[in-house]
C-alpha cells in the first residue's frame, strides 16, 4: 500500500473512533467534573444512588458466575459431544443478541405478570418476580447469556481434544482432566467473555426496565438511576452515575489485562 | 506385558476403518504398525488404548480382556504425533501430570520427574514451557511423561512424524536404545517403512483396514505374501506379473537370451547408490539400483539403449491377472475366509 493511502486510511479510522467513540465520552467525563467534583458525588452518594450502586453490583454478583458456569457447560455440550440438537442450541444462544432487550423485559412480563403463566404458582409461594430483584436478575441473566458461550467455543474448538486424550491416558478421569487440563487452556477465552458479561449486566438498560418499574431506592440499577436523574433535570447526578459505570467497566478490563500480565510474566 | 487384539472392527460412518483384525504383540518386544495413510493402523492403535471404542472384537493386555475398561485404567503410555503437550504447565508439570494424580508425594514426584529428564535429556529445561521447546525436545517430553507413571505398556502413534529428517533419525536409535533399557512392550505406528525396519523387531504390515502379514523386517523382505507387502516394503519395479526389487536387476550392454531392450531415462547419483531410470520397449518404466562403481565399469548415459535381465522376480497368485511363475507363491492372509484380493501397485 502507498504511503498517502496508508496516512489516509489510518486517518479514516481515527476519525471515526474519535467522533463516534471518545468525543461523546469524553464529554460526559467534561461535564460531570464541569463544577468540580462535589455535584457528581453527592448525587453519587445519595440513598438512592448508593442503592442503585449495590443493586448493580448484585445483578453482576449472580449473573456472571451463573452465566459463566453455564457458558463454560454450554460451550463444552457444543463443541465435544457432536449431535443434532446442536444446530438448535446453537441457535438459542445467539437469541440475546438477536432480539431487542425491551422484547426480552416484555416476554419476562408475560410469563411472570399478573396474567403470566407462571403467575399462580409463583403467588402462591409468595415470590414477587416483578417489580423486585428476581425479575431484574432473570432479565440481567437473559441478556448477557451469550457471551461466555461464544468467547469459549473458538477455544475450546482450537485446543482440540488431544490434551485431553493425553490426560486420560496419564490416569485423569474426566472431572481431573476438565480443571487440570480443559480450563486451565480456555481460561483467557472464559475470562473475555466473563469481562464482557459483567460490562454487559452492568449497562442493561431496555430490559431491566421493563421489568423493574424503577422505584427509585428499591428496583433502580445504575443505567435506570442516570436516566431518571436526567429526566428530572440532575444533570451533576446523571454524569456522575455515568461516569461511575464507565469506571466499573474499565476496572473490570483492567483487572482481565493484570492478571494476564502477571502470568505473562 | 504382551498385547493381543482379536477380531476388531471399527467404522467412521461409512468409512471402515478395521475389518477383522488380529494382532499378536509378545511381552517385551517392539512392534511396528506400518501402513499407508487410511490403513487403519492408527485407529488399532488408539482402540489399545481405549481411546476408540471397538464396533467389535478385544482387545487383552496381558490376557486381561480390557475392552471395558476406560483408557485412565489401562495403564498404557500413549505417545501422540502432535505431542499433546500440556501448553500452560512446564516440562516438570507435564512429566509429573501422571505422578500427581497418582497423587504421589512431593518429594517423591520430583525425584522420578527428574530420573525420566535425565533419560530423555531434557534436564537442564525442567522449568520450561513447551512453546520454548523444539519439536524433537517435545517429543522426548512427551515420552518421558508417558514413561513417568511407569505403564505397562507403550503406545506411539506415528511418534516422528512431525520432526525433520535429521531429528527423526536420531530419535530412532534412541528410541531403540531406551527400550533395550526398560524392556516394556511398544507399539509404534509409521508410514515409513525404513522407519519401521531400522526400529521394530517385529512389522505388521497394514492396508485398507486389514492386516497383509507380520514378522520381522527380514521376513517380509524376502517373503512378502502379497503384492501389497512386497511392494510396500522396499522398493519394486512391476513387469506384467512380475516384481522385482530394483537391485535385482541387471544391466547389460550386449543383449543376451531373456534380456529385455531398454532405454536410459534418466541416472539419479545418491551418494553411493545410483538410481537408473529406463523405459522398456512397451513403455513401462522400471529403474535400477546400481553402485557407483557399476555405473562406471556401464559408462552408462542419458538416452542409451541397453538390456536388463530382472533377476529373481515374484508374482502372486490370486492377483488381478492370472498366471505367472514366479519364484515364491504364497497366498494373501487375511482373517477368515475372506480371500479377496486388491494388488494396490
Amino acid at each position: 500500500m502507498s504511503a498517502p493511502s496508508r496516512w489516509g486510511l489510518r486517518a479514516l479510522g481515527l476519525g471515526y473512533v474519535f467522533l463516534l467513540l471518545l468525543l461523546p465520552l469524553g464529554l460526559i467525563f467534561y461535564k460531570t467534573f464541569e463544577h468540580g467534583l462535589a455535584p457528581p458525588l453527592e448525587a453519587i452518594t445519595s440513598p438512592d444512588g448508593l442503592h442503585a450502586l449495590k443493586l448493580t453490583l448484585l445483578m453482576v454478583a449472580i449473573a456472571v458466575p451463573l452465566n459463566t458456569v453455564f457458558g463454560i457447560g454450554c460451550a463444552l455440550l457444543l463443541v465435544r459431544h457432536r449431535w443434532r440438537g446442536n444446530v438448535l442450541v446453537d441457535a438459542a444462544i445467539n437469541l440475546p443478541f438477536a432480539i431487542s432487550p425491551v422484547v426480552i423485559g416484555l416476554s419476562l412480563f408475560l410469563l411472570y405478570g399478573t396474567t403470566g403463566w407462571l403467575e399462580p404458582a409463583l403467588a402462591e409461594a409468595g415470590i414477587k418476580v416483578l417489580f423486585s430483584v428476581p425479575g431484574m436478575v432473570l432479565a440481567s441473566i437473559f441478556v448477557s447469556l451469550p457471551f461466555v458461550v461464544r468467547e469459549t467455543v473458538p477455544v475450546l474448538q482450537e485446543i482440540g481434544t488431544e490434551q485431553e486424550q493425553a490426560a486420560s491416558t496419564l490416569g485423569a478421569n474426566a472431572w481431573q482432566s476438565f480443571w487440570r487440563v480443559t480450563l486451565p487452556a480456555i481460561r483467557w477465552g472464559v475470562a473475555y467473555g466473563v469481562v464482557l458479561t459483567t460490562a454487559r449486566v452492568l449497562g442493561e438498560f431496555g430490559a431491566v426496565s421493563v421489568v423493574s418499574g424503577s422505584i427509585s431506592g428499591q428496583t433502580q440499577t445504575l443505567p435506570l438511576f442516570v436516566e431518571k436523574q436526567y429526566e428530572n433535570f440532575n444533570l451533576p447526578g446523571a454524569f456522575g452515575a455515568s461516569v461511575l459505570l464507565a469506571m466499573l467497566a474499565l476496572a473490570t478490563l483492567l483487572a482481565m489485562n493484570l492478571l494476564k500480565r502477571k502470568e505473562d510474566a | 506385558m504382551g498385547i493381543s487384539v482379536e477380531g476388531a472392527r471399527k467404522s467412521f460412518g461409512d468409512f471402515q476403518a478395521l475389518n477383522d483384525v488380529s494382532i499378536e504383540v509378545p511381552d517385551g518386544s517392539l512392534t511396528a504398525l506400518l501402513g499407508p495413510s487410511g490403513s487403519g493402523k492408527s485407529t488399532l492403535l488408539r482402540a489399545i488404548a481405549g481411546l476408540e471404542a471397538l464396533d467389535a472384537g478385544r482387545v487383552l493386555i496381558d490376557g486381561e480382556d480390557v475392552s471395558g475398561k476406560p483408557t485412565r485404567k489401562r495403564e498404557v503410555g500413549f505417545v501422540f504425533q502432535h505431542y499433546a503437550a500440556f501448553k500452560h504447565m512446564t516440562v516438570f508439570e507435564n512429566v509429573a501430570f501422571g505422578l500427581r494424580i497418582r497423587k504421589w508425594d512431593k518429594g517423591k514426584i520430583s525425584a522420578r520427574v527428574h530420573e525420566l529428564l535425565q533419560l530423555v535429556q531434557l534436564d537442564g529445561l525442567s522449568e520450561r514451557y513447551p512453546s520454548q521447546l523444539s519439536g524433537g525436545q517435545r517429543q522426548r517430553m512427551a515420552l518421558a511423561r508417558a514413561l513417568a507413571v511407569q505403564p505397562q505398556v507403550v503406545l506411539l502413534d506415528e511418534p516422528f512424524g512431525a520432526l525433520d529428517a535429521k531429528v527423526r533419525k536420531d530419535l530412532r536409535t534412541w528410541l531403540r536404545r531406551l527400550h533395550d533399557e526398560t524392556g516394556v512392550t511398544t507399539i509404534f505406528v509409521t508410514h515409513d517403512q525404513e522407519e519401521a525396519m531400522d526400529v521394530a523387531e517385529q512389522l505388521v504390515v497394514m492396508n485398507e483396514g486389514g492386516v497383509e502379514q507380520s514378522g520381522s523386517a527380514a521376513d517380509l523382505y524376502d517373503h512378502p505374501a502379497n503384492a501389497f507387502v512386497m511392494s510396500f516394503v522396499g522398493e519394486v519395479n512391476r513387469l506384467g506379473n512380475h516384481f522385482v526389487r530394483p537391485h535385482d536387476m541387471s544391466v547389460a550392454l550386449d543383449r543376451d537370451e531373456g534380456m529385455e531392450e531398454a532405454l536410459v531415462q534418466r541416472i539419479v547419483a545418491l551418494g553411493f547408490e545410483v538410481r537408473v531410470e529406463f523405459v522398456l520397449g512397451d513403455g513401462t518404466e522400471v529403474w535400477a539400483q546400481l553402485t557407483r562403481g557399476e555405473l562406471q565399469r556401464l559408462e552408462l548415459r542419458q538416452g542409451q539403449i541397453v538390456y536388463l535381465r530382472p533377476g529373481q522376480t515374484k508374482s502372486f497368485s490370486g492377483d488381478s491377472r492370472p498366471g505367472g511363475d514366479g519364484a515364491s507363491t504364497s497366498p494373501r492372509r487375511r482373517g477368515g475366509d475372506d480371500a479377496e484380493v486388491s494388488a494396490a501397485v
